[in-house]
């Protein structure tokens, strides 16, 4: 049942997809306005799914590859459609939504029965530890997205091609400032994380920090964000820069997320 | 032939633009000198009913409505050589004449700056409105001017929402503000410096300003000149020398010195983005030759545009601009055929009434005549017989006005006008009311007397 929904959610993201990528071409703004709509309903069905698989299963659904993705792509969502409440920042729907979709695939790609989980990994550590985590990487995938979006505009100024593009995109300034607010909520949960993770570690395995490769890819992570965000507060870094830095730092994120797992097997591996 | 008949009046515009006279001409047309030139105008020409005065530095319009636009023309014709004192040939080779149909779309199509020196300006529209309401408080306008301008408004407003005819910003000093809006968002509380102090750099300075920009410094290397602009713009002046401090300060630069070499190095603006802390730099240089050295485009966070990157942009947007303006003219042809069979409806209207009228009196007549000889009958009676004739007279005229109404195109129209005014001979009354107005009085009428006899 839960598999159903999560498939209904899937296609209904696809279609909000659709929908903001028909309004960046049109520069429609009811398409947006119903794209937005639909992505709110994809939202609603998936947090429907999750939560089935959470009443299913003896354990929060942030074990296995399945469950992270989709929790990744939840949360994206989620954060998507909060920020975009306050701040409409034009054509983001079209980076963003895309994304989601990416992550729906990547989760429907791994199998999706519940396993048992160990007993070592039986804590109430494992929702908060987990949950905190994927959130703080919605977000850094927003300023991601938006790091993105000021390169392409950024190059096209620079460039003085002020076509179909440039009229598309928001200003430099505006893009900057979205993606400095969105790493300034992320970075702290990332951190939150890091440290939740480390307490459950001690609980779990008797030490805080045993630098399996999960955790030293972390920590390279939050070094790489840390130190952006430094020289943004500190000597005013901003712009090409500081997009370049943050898209960088998301790779490096994706790394630790999927790539360790994969290549780098540790404590940290998720149930298969 | 029948004599003219009332409510046949029709629309005359006779003016010269920027495109069919020179400024020498406009400048004579233009009354500058009269205090109420609206009134003057209609005071000069008899034959016309309805007069709006149009004058701008591009276009200078009479729109009239007359029941004679021949004898009109005329008359604007020689009150124009009276008081420009030139040859009614140059009056009559560099101005232009619609009437009817075309003096409607000439209307529409200057509202909607379709006429327009640079097509889509909106400024025209404001004139416009406030030569109708000079027409309107002196009493210049009626009937017809006053649903034409109106119309004529709102056809504007349809085309610059419908089309994008206004989006594109199609002079150096807009396309520099929407560039600057680009790059900062808000212009709000950036802060603006002019190197120079040319008239282009001034007018970019004002839009600027009134795009919300905070602080203005204007630097130049005569500091009295400096001083003159910055108090003009509402800023601050400085010198030449002050140049690198004042540069940390800035979002947006607009040089336009007359120097022969550039003014400001790439070196220079690298030095000063640390102390900046790397805040963007939007550089406008329209100085020709160029004041800043290219090269500083590519340092992180500043950007360069010169005259001909703007002037690239600005054709593009002409460009577009052009293609929209295709879109507006179908609009206007689509509104002039509906604006058309609003005036059709109006010369109709007196004939309409006029027959009623007519039968009416004859009715009233004869029915008092025949009444004298019929003593014998009581109350009940004489309103049966009232209310016969009444019935006789509306059933027979029934067919004809609604064969008016409906009314046939053109040159049947007016035939079957000419005739039904000679079968009947009729005096056309109620010149100024249309057919609606018309309907809607007849109705309280009718809602009136129904509501005395019950």
């Amino acid at each position: 049942m839960d598999r159903f929904i999560f498939q209904l959610a899937f296609f209904t993201y696809i279609a909000a997809t659709a929908g903001f990528l028909v309004n960046v071409i049109t520069l429609r703004k009811d398409v947006e306005r119903i794209a937005t709509r639909i992505l709110l309903a994809g939202l609603a069905l998936h947090t429907v799914s999750i939560l089935l698989r959470w009443l299913h299963g003896q354990h929060a659904p942030l074990v296995s590859f399945y469950d992270v993705f989709s929790f990744l792509a939840w949360s994206i969502c989620a954060a998507f459609l909060l920020f975009q409440a306050g701040h409409k920042l034009k054509a983001l729907g079209a980076f963003v939504s895309p994304v989601i979709t990416v992550f729906m695939i990547l989760s429907l790609m791994h199998p999706s029965q519940i396993l048992p989980l160990p007993p070592a990994l039986q804590s109430y550590w494992l929702p908060i530890h987990a949950s905190i985590s994927i959130v703080s990487y919605a977000l850094l995938t927003l300023s991601f997205c938006i790091s993105i979006m000021y390169l392409i505009q950024e190059n096209q100024i620079k460039k003085k091609q002020l076509g179909a593009i440039f009229k598309r995109l928001p200003s430099l300034q505006v893009l900057d400032k979205m993606a400095e607010k969105c790493l300034k909520i992320g970075f702290p949960l990332l951190t939150i994380g890091i440290i939740t993770g480390s307490i459950w570690a001690e609980q779990a395995w008797g030490s805080y920090w045993s630098w399996d490769p999960k955790e030293t890819w972390s920590l390279i992570t939050w070094f790489l964000y840390a130190a952006l965000l430094h020289q943004r507060l500190t000597v005013g870094w901003r712009g090409r820069k500081s997009a370049y830095m943050t898209i960088i730092g998301y790779l490096t994120l994706l790394f630790t997320f999927i790539g360790v797992t994969y290549l780098l097997p540790g404590a940290h591996s998720y149930a298969t | 032939m029948p004599r003219k008949m009332a409510g046949a009046k029709d629309i005359v515009l006779l003016g010269v633009n920027h495109k069919t006279a020179p400024v020498e001409v406009r400048e004579k047309l233009a009354l500058s000198q009269v205090e109420r030139p609206v009134s003057f105008v209609f005071e000069s020409l008899p034959s016309c009913q309805e007069v709006v005065f149009l004058s701008t530095c591009n276009r200078v319009e009479i729109i009239a409505a007359s029941m004679d636009t021949e004898m009109a023309r005329d008359e604007i014709m020689e009150f124009w050589t009276k008081c420009s004192s030139l040859e009614p040939s140059i009056i009559e080779g560099c101005s232009y004449e619609h009437r009817g149909t075309s003096a409607i779309r000439h209307v529409f199509r200057v509202a909607a700056s379709l006429d327009s020196m640079v097509v889509g300006e909106p400024q025209i529209l404001g004139q416009l409105k406030d030569a109708y309401r000079m027409a309107l408080e002196e009493g210049c306008s009626g009937q017809l001017l006053n649903k034409l301008m109106p119309k004529a408004f709102s056809v504007a407003k349809r085309i610059r929402t419908e089309t994008r005819i206004a989006n594109q910003a199609v002079s150096i000093s807009y396309a520099a503000v929407a560039l600057a809006k680009k790059i900062f968002g808000e212009l709000t509380g950036k802060r603006a410096m002019l190197i120079g102090a040319g008239e282009m750099a001034e007018l970019a300075a004002q839009h600027l300003k009134a795009n919300g920009v905070e602080e203005l410094v204007v630097a130049n290397r005569t500091l009295s000149r400096a001083l003159e602009l910055s108090k003009a713009l509402g800023g601050k002046a400085i010198s030449l020398n002050e140049l690198d401090d004042a540069l940390i300060e800035a979002d947006i630069v607009i040089s336009s010195t007359g120097a022969p070499g550039t003014i400001i190095e790439k070196e220079q603006i690298r030095k000063i983005m640390r102390p900046r802390r790397h805040r963007l730099l939007f550089f406008i240089d329209i100085a020709v030759p160029r004041d800043i050295d290219p090269g500083v485009n590519d340092i992180d966070n500043v950007y360069l545009f010169d005259i001909d990157e703007l002037k690239e942009v600005v054709e593009e947007n002409k460009a577009e601009r052009q293609k929209e303006a295709v879109k507006a003219e179908r609009i206007i042809e689509a509104e002039v055929i509906k604006f058309q069979s609003w005036l059709r409806s109006l010369d109709v209207v007196p004939v309409i009434k006029g027959l009623q009228e007519k039968a009416e009196g004859i009715r009233k007549k004869e029915l008092a005549k025949s009444l004298k000889h019929l003593k014998h009958l009581d109350e009940k009676d004489i309103k049966a017989v009232e209310k016969l004739t009444q019935s006789l007279v509306s059933k027979l005229l029934h067919d004809p006005i609604i064969c008016l109404k409906k009314g046939a195109d053109g040159q049947d129209r007016q035939q079957l006008l000419d005739t039904l005014t000679r079968l009947f001979r009729i005096d056309a009354v109620g010149q100024t009311v249309s057919l609606e107005d018309y309907m809607e009085s007849k109705a309280k009428e009718s809602k009136k007397t129904s509501s005395q006899n019950g």
